[in-house]
C-alpha cells in the first residue's frame, strides 16, 4: 500500500468547495429553469386581464438590466483587486456593486409597487402569478447576493484578504455573475419577448 | 431452511385456495377481465399478449436465480468456482440484445395500440355514433344527452352495438371517468373537454367510477352503466324527456353544490349548451 | 388577524384522530426509549444516565462524523417506517371493514389523512432516510475517504429532515394532514377544496426535508467526484458508489423542480396566486407535469443505491468478483438518462395524444432493457461462485423475485393502452410496492445487515434476521397479490367504502392479513436488535472483515474509527481490499502517521432546523411575525457558522498512533 499524505492539500479543498459551489448553481439553473418554464405555460392565460405588452416598460427594464451588468463588471474588478491584495480597493468597489445592485432591487421593487397599485397584482391572473414569482424570485437572490457581499466587506475590513476570504469572495462573484446571467434569460424572455409577442 | 420452505409452501397454498374461493364461488365480475365493450376486449387481448411476451424474460430469470443459486451453494465445493471470472462479451452482449428485442417488440406494440385505442379516436360503425357529455360534480356524475334534450345523474344508459362519443369535464376537482367493462378511463378536467370513445357489444349492466381521489365524497362517486338494446334505449330516452325535473341553469347549480351519494335520476335538458358553459365558465372572467 | 394566524384552540380539538395520534406517538415513544436505552447500554453509559443527555449531544447531535448521522438518520427512518406501516394497517382496516351499509372505524376525512400520511411519509422519510443513512454510513468509507465533502453542511441537511419530519408528526396533534394523497394532485389542493391546514402540513415538511435532501445530493455528489482515496479512478469505484454517484446526480437535478413545485402551490393558498388553480388563468395539468417530472426520477434516486447494495453483496455473499462491471455502469447511466424522459407515464389517461403517449411508453419500456441486465449480471456473479445464504443474501434472492414480477407489470402499464384500464387502481397500487418494498426496502435491509459490523462492531442475530425476511417475503405476497387482482375487479386506489356485491371484501382480508405479516417480520427485526445487542458478545467483529468482503470500508477496524482510515489507502484497482488479501499486503509494517484535519462538532445544524421547523409552522398557521423571526434566526446562524474560520481540529500523529495500537491491541489490522 503506497503511503500517501494523510492531509489534503489546500488546493485539493479548495477546488472541492468551488466545484461544489458550481454544482449548487446547477441545481438553482434547475429551478430558475422550473420557473421559466411555468412562466411559458402561464404567458398568455391572462385571464382578460393585462399581458406583457401593456405593462412593461422597455426603457425602464434596460436601466435595470445595465445597473445590474455594471454590478456585474464591478464585482470582477473587487476580484482583481483581492488578487493583486489591495484591501482598500476591493471594499471600493464591493460599495459599488452594493450601490449598484440596491438601485437595482429598488428599480423592480418600484416596478413591482406600481403594478399592484394599478390592480395588477399576483392574484390578478396565471400569467401575473408567474411574472411575479419568477422576476421575484431573482430580486430575492439579488437581496440574498447582497447580504453576502455586506458580510464579505465587514470581513475583509476586519480581517483583510486572508486565504479564506479569497475563497468565498470567488464563490461571492460566481454567484453575482450567475444572477446577471439568469437576468439577461429574464430580460430576454420575459420583457422582451413580452413586449413584443402581446 | 427446509421449515421456512413448508410455511411458505402451506401459506401459499392456503392463499391460493382462499383466492379461489372469493372468485369462483361467490361469482364476482373481474370487470378488466370480462369485457363487454369492443374497446374493453382489445385492451384485454393487448394486456395478455404483453403478459405472455414478458413471460420470455420472467421464466428464465426465476430459473436461473433458482438454480444458480442452489448449483453455486457454498457447501456444494464440487460446482466449479472461478473468482475472477468478470466478463464475458458473447454472454453480456445477449443481455443486452434479448431484452432489447424484447422491447423492440413492445414497442411495436405501443405505437399502434396508443394509435388503434386513442380514446380521442372515434369507434367505426355503420351506426351512427350518440353524444354524451359527462361532468363530474361534487360528488356525482352529471350526463347530458344533448340531441335526445335529456339528462341523467349517476346513470347512463346507451344503445348496444353503437358508437358513443363521451365528452367529459368537470366542475369540481379532478376526476377519471372509468367503466370498467366497456373500456379504459380518461380525467375529468375543469375548464377542459377530454373525450372517450366506448361501444357495448353486449346488454346488461355495468359499473362505472371515479378513479381519482375528488375528497370527502369520492368513494361514492360510482354511476350505472346501462347497455340496453335501441329499443329499450329509445323507451328509456322517451320517459326521460316526460321526466318532471327541468335541468335548467338554476338547477344545474343547486345540483352542482357539494352532495353525497346521490340517487339516480333524470332530468330534461333546458340549455342545449349547458356542457359548453361549465366548460367555459373557468376559461374567462 | 390574531397573534397565532390561524391558530386556535379549537386545533387541538380531535375526535378519532386525537386517539390515533396518540397511539402513533406512544408507539414512537416507546421505540425511541427502547433505541435511547439499547444505544445507552451498549455503550455502558447507565450508571451515567443524568449524563446521558449531555453525552447524547456532544457525541451524537451535534457530531459531524457522517457515520454518527447515518444511524441518527437509520433509527428516525425506523420509527416513522413504524408510523408508516400503522397507517397502512388503518388502510387495510377500514376497507375490510367499510362495505356496504358499514361505514368501518374511521371517518372518511380521517382515512383520507391517513393514506395521505402513509405515502408521504414512507416516500419523504423512511425511504430518502434510509437511504441517506447508508450513503453516509458507507460512502466515505468506501471511497477510502475520512468525511464528506462538506461535513457541517451534512449534519444541517439531517436536521432538516428532522424539522420536516417534527411538522409531519406535529400534524396529528395540531391541526390536521392534507387529504389529498401522497402528491397533493390540485385542484383539490388549493384553497377552494382543501381550505384547511393539512396541505400545508405537507407542503412544508416535505419542502424543509427536500431542501435538506437536495443538500445532501450536492454534498455527496462532491464527496464522490472529489474526495477519493489515490488510485481510485471512477472505473474503480466500488458499485454501490457508482449507484450513489448516479442518485445524486438525480437528486441534483430533480430536487429543484420539487422546490419550486412546492413553492408555487404554497404561493398559490398563501398569497392567492393562480399557477394551478382551476380559473383565473392557472393550470392544474401543469402542477401534474412538474410534480412527476420530481417525482419519477425520485423513484430511481430510491432505487439505484438499493440497486448499488445489491451488487456489493452479491459479489462478498458468492465470494466473486461482480460480473460484468463495465455493463453495470453504463446500465446506470442509462437509467439514470431515462429517468428523466418517462414522467408522463403517471398520466397517461390526461389525454395528450397517441404520438405523445406512444413516446414515453416506448421510453418507459426502454428502461426495462438496463434494469434487466443489471438482474443478468447479479445472477452471472453468482455463477462459478460460492453463494452463502447470510441474511442480505437472502433479502437479494427475495429482490430478484419479486421486483421481476414488479418490472413486469410496469412494463404492462407502459403500453397506454393498457395503463387506460390500471392506472389509479389497486394494481397500481401493488405495482409500485412491488418495486419499493420488493426493490427499495429490501436493499435497504440487506445493506444494513451487511454494513451493520462495520458501524457497531458486531453482527446481527442471523435466525431471527431470516425469520424477519420470510414474513416480508411471504406478508408481502399476501398483501399485494390480491390488490392486483382487486385492480382488475375494478377497485380504484384510495376508496373508503364500496359495495358489498362488489365482491372485494374477501380480498382486502387477504392483504389485511399480509400487512399483520409483514408487521409480525418487523417485529423480528426488532427483536434481532435486541438480541443482537445483548449478545454482542458472541459476534463481534474482531477483524472488521466478518464476510470476507472486497471493498476498502473492511480494511478499516469494526467499528469504523471516527477518522475512518489511520492512513489514506492507495487503490490499484476493482476491489481493493480482495486484492490486498490475494497478494498477503494487508498489515503495513511500520505505519508513518502523519497530523489529520477533523471537523469539530457543531451545533449549528439544529439551530437552523430548528428555525426552519418554526418557518414551516408559521408559515402553515399563517403566524407571520413568526415566520419572519425564524428567517432572520436562519440567516443569523448562516452567517455565523459560514464566517466562522474555526471549524476544524487536528488529530495529531501521536494521538493516531496511540488510538491505532489500542485496536491492534485488540487483533485488529490497521
Amino acid at each position: 500500500m503506497s503511503e500517501l499524505k494523510t492531509n489534503l492539500p489546500a488546493s485539493r479543498d479548495e477546488s472541492k468547495t468551488v466545484f461544489g459551489f458550481w454544482v449548487y448553481l446547477m441545481t438553482d439553473c434547475v429551478l430558475f429553469a422550473s420557473l421559466f418554464a411555468t412562466f411559458a405555460v402561464l404567458r398568455g392565460n391572462t385571464f382578460g386581464g393585462p399581458s406583457g405588452a401593456d405593462l412593461f416598460s422597455l426603457p425602464f427594464v434596460l436601466g435595470e438590466t445595465l445597473l445590474l451588468l455594471t454590478s456585474s463588471f464591478t464585482m470582477g474588478l473587487a476580484v482583481l483587486a483581492t488578487q493583486r491584495g489591495l484591501k482598500t480597493q476591493v471594499l471600493a468597489w464591493l460599495a459599488v456593486t452594493v450601490f449598484l445592485g440596491a438601485a437595482f432591487l429598488t428599480m423592480e421593487l418600484t416596478e413591482f409597487t406600481n403594478l399592484v397599485r394599478e390592480g395588477n397584482s399576483w392574484v390578478r391572473s396565471g400569467f401575473l402569478s408567474s411574472f411575479f414569482t419568477l422576476v421575484g424570485t431573482h430580486g430575492l437572490h439579488i437581496a440574498t447576493g447582497l447580504l453576502w457581499i455586506g458580510v464579505m466587506a465587514a470581513q475583509v475590513y476586519r480581517r483583510g484578504l486572508g486565504h479564506a476570504t479569497l475563497r468565498r469572495l470567488t464563490l461571492l462573484s460566481m454567484f453575482w455573475h450567475f444572477l446577471d446571467l439568469i437576468w439577461i434569460f429574464i430580460f430576454t424572455i420575459v420583457y422582451l419577448m413580452g413586449a413584443v409577442q402581446g | 431452511m427446509s421449515k421456512p420452505f413448508k410455511i411458505v409452501a402451506i401459506v401459499l397454498v392456503v392463499l391460493a385456495a382462499g383466492v379461489g374461493k372469493f372468485l369462483l364461488l361467490n361469482g364476482h365480475t373481474i370487470d378488466v377481465l370480462m369485457p363487454k365493450g369492443t374497446i374493453a376486449k382489445q385492451e384485454l387481448d393487448l394486456l395478455v399478449t404483453a403478459t405472455l411476451l414478458m413471460m420470455v424474460v420472467v421464466i428464465p430469470v426465476f430459473i436461473l436465480t433458482i438454480t444458480i443459486a442452489w448449483k453455486y451453494r457454498a457447501t456444494n465445493t464440487k460446482a466449479k468456482y472461478s473468482p475472477d471470472w468478470d466478463h464475458n462479451r458473447a454472454i453480456e452482449t445477449l443481455w443486452w440484445a434479448v431484452p432489447f428485442m424484447l422491447i423492440l417488440v413492445i414497442s411495436v406494440i405501443t405505437w399502434k395500440s396508443s394509435h388503434e385505442l386513442d380514446p380521442f379516436k372515434p369507434l367505426a360503425s355503420n351506426k351512427p355514433p350518440i353524444t354524451i357529455q359527462v361532468v363530474a360534480l361534487q360528488w356525482k356524475w352529471l350526463f347530458i344527452y344533448p340531441e335526445q334534450h335529456i339528462a341523467s345523474v349517476n346513470l347512463v344508459e346507451l344503445p348496444v352495438d353503437t358508437p358513443v362519443n363521451f365528452v367529459i369535464t368537470s366542475d369540481a376537482p379532478m376526476n377519471s371517468f372509468w367503466i370498467p367493462q366497456l373500456g379504459g378511463q380518461v380525467y375529468a378536467m375543469s375548464g377542459m373537454s377530454t373525450q372517450l370513445h366506448l361501444m357495448a357489444s353486449e346488454s346488461g349492466s355495468y359499473h362505472g367510477s371515479s378513479a381519482n381521489i375528488s375528497g370527502q365524497g369520492y368513494s361514492g362517486m360510482k354511476f350505472i352503466a346501462k347497455a340496453s338494446s335501441r329499443h329499450d334505449f329509445d323507451d328509456w330516452v322517451t320517459s326521460a324527456q316526460q321526466s318532471p325535473s327541468v335541468l335548467s341553469k338554476a338547477e344545474y347549480d343547486h345540483l352542482a353544490l357539494p352532495s353525497q351519494n346521490n340517487p339516480v335520476s333524470t332530468y330534461t335538458l333546458a340549455q342545449a349548451d349547458l356542457y359548453d358553459g361549465v366548460v367555459m365558465k373557468y376559461m374567462k372572467p | 388577524m390574531s397573534i397565532l394566524g390561524r391558530l386556535t384552540p379549537e386545533a387541538l380539538q380531535h375526535g378519532p384522530l386525537a386517539a390515533i395520534g396518540l397511539v402513533n406517538v406512544a408507539i414512537a415513544g416507546a421505540v425511541a426509549a427502547l433505541v435511547v436505552v439499547g444505544l445507552l447500554s451498549y455503550f455502558h453509559l447507565w450508571s451515567r444516565l443524568v449524563g446521558g443527555a449531555k453525552w447524547l449531544w456532544s457525541e451524537w447531535l451535534t457530531s459531524l462524523d457522517p457515520k454518527k448521522i447515518g444511524v441518527m438518520y437509520i433509527v428516525l427512518a425506523t420509527l416513522m417506517l413504524l408510523r408508516g406501516v400503522a397507517d397502512a394497517g388503518m388502510i387495510r382496516a377500514q376497507q375490510v371493514l367499510s362495505v356496504g351499509s358499514s361505514h368501518g372505524v374511521i371517518p372518511v376525512d380521517t382515512f383520507q389523512q391517513v393514506f395521505s400520511a402513509h405515502g408521504t411519509i414512507m416516500i419523504f422519510f423512511v425511504a430518502m432516510g434510509l437511504m441517506f443513512g447508508l450513503i453516509n454510513l458507507i460512502v466515505p468509507l468506501q471511497i477510502g475517504a475520512r468525511d464528506v465533502a462538506f461535513p457541517f453542511m451534512n449534519s444541517a441537511s439531517f436536521w432538516l429532515y428532522a424539522a420536516g419530519m417534527a411538522l409531519i408528526n406535529l400534524s396529528l396533534v395540531v391541526g390536521e394532514f392534507a387529504a389529498t394523497g401522497w402528491l397533493a394532485y390540485p385542484p383539490l389542493s388549493e384553497l377552494a377544496y382543501s381550505p384547511g391546514v393539512g396541505v400545508d402540513y405537507w407542503i412544508w415538511s416535505i419542502q424543509i426535508a427536500g431542501i435538506g435532501s437536495l443538500l445532501s445530493g450536492i454534498n455527496f455528489l462532491v464527496t464522490i467526484l472529489k474526495m477519493r482515496a489515490p488510485g481510485m479512478t471512477l472505473m474503480k469505484m466500488p458499485m454501490f458508489v457508482w449507484s450513489v454517484l448516479n442518485s445524486m446526480v438525480l437528486v441534483a437535478f430533480a430536487f429543484p423542480i420539487l422546490t419550486a413545485t412546492l413553492a408555487m402551490l404554497a404561493l398559490d393558498r398563501a398569497l392567492g396566486m393562480h399557477f394551478f388553480t382551476s380559473s383565473f388563468g392557472g393550470n392544474p395539468m401543469m402542477y401534474i407535469n412538474l410534480i412527476w417530472a420530481w417525482g419519477h426520477p425520485e423513484v430511481y434516486i430510491l432505487i439505484l443505491p438499493a440497486f448499488g447494495v445489491f451488487s456489493e453483496v452479491v459479489a462478498t455473499f458468492s465470494q466473486k468478483r461482480l460480473f460484468g462491471y463495465k455493463s453495470m455502469v453504463w446500465a446506470l447511466g442509462a437509467i439514470t438518462f431515462l429517468s428523466f424522459t418517462v414522467w408522463l407515464h403517471h398520466f397517461f389517461t390526461m389525454g395528450a395524444g397517441a404520438n405523445v403517449n406512444a413516446f414515453f411508453g416506448i421510453m418507459t419500456a426502454v428502461i426495462a432493457v438496463p434494469t434487466g441486465v443489471k438482474v443478468f449480471n447479479w445472477l452471472f456473479t453468482m455463477y462459478r461462485g460460492r453463494v452463502h445464504f447470510n441474511t442480505p443474501m437472502m433479502w437479494f434472492l427475495g429482490f430478484v423475485m419479486t421486483f421481476t414480477i414488479g418490472g413486469m407489470t410496469g412494463v404492462l402499464m407502459s403500453i397506454p393502452a393498457i395503463d387506460f384500464q390500471v392506472h389509479n387502481t389497486l394494481f397500481l397500487v401493488a405495482h409500485f410496492h412491488n418495486m419499493i418494498i420488493g426493490g427499495v426496502v429490501f436493499g435497504y435491509f440487506a445493506g444494513i445487515t451487511y454494513w451493520f459490523p462495520k458501524i457497531f462492531g458486531f453482527k446481527l442475530n442471523e435466525r431471527l434476521g431470516r425469520y424477519a425476511f420470510w414474513c416480508w417475503v411471504i406478508g408481502f405476497c399476501l398483501a399485494f397479490i390480491p390488490l392486483y387482482i382487486l385492480g382488475l375487479m375494478g377497485a380504484a386506489r384510495r376508496l373508503d367504502h364500496y359495495d358489498a356485491s362488489m365482491g372485494w371484501q374477501g380480498l382486502f382480508i387477504v392483504a389485511g392479513v399480509g400487512v399483520m405479516v409483514i408487521a409480525l417480520g418487523i417485529g423480528f427485526q426488532i427483536l434481532q436488535m435486541i438480541v443482537s445487542v445483548r449478545a454482542r458478545k458472541q459476534n463481534l467483529d474482531t477483524t472488521g472483515d466478518p464476510w470476507n468482503g472486497r471493498t476498502l470500508e473492511w480494511s478499516t477496524v469494526s467499528p469504523a474509527p471516527f477518522y475512518n482510515f489511520a492512513i489514506t489507502p492507495g487503490v490499484h484497482g476493482r476491489d481493493p481490499f480482495w486484492a490486498m488479501k490475494q497478494s498477503g499486503h494487508v498489515r503495513s509494517e511500520a505505519p508513518k502517521y502523519q497530523d489529520i484535519q477533523l471537523p469539530k462538532n457543531s451545533a449549528m445544524g439544529i439551530f437552523i432546523a430548528a428555525f426552519a421547523f418554526a418557518f414551516g409552522f408559521s408559515l402553515i398557521w399563517h403566524i407571520w411575525w413568526l415566520a419572519v423571526v425564524a428567517l432572520l434566526g436562519i440567516i443569523s446562524c448562516l452567517i455565523l457558522r459560514l464566517t466562522n474560520d474555526d471549524t476544524e481540529y487536528t488529530l495529531t500523529a501521536a494521538e493516531l498512533a496511540r488510538l491505532e495500537s489500542k485496536n491492534s491491541r485488540k487483533g485488529i489490522r490497521s
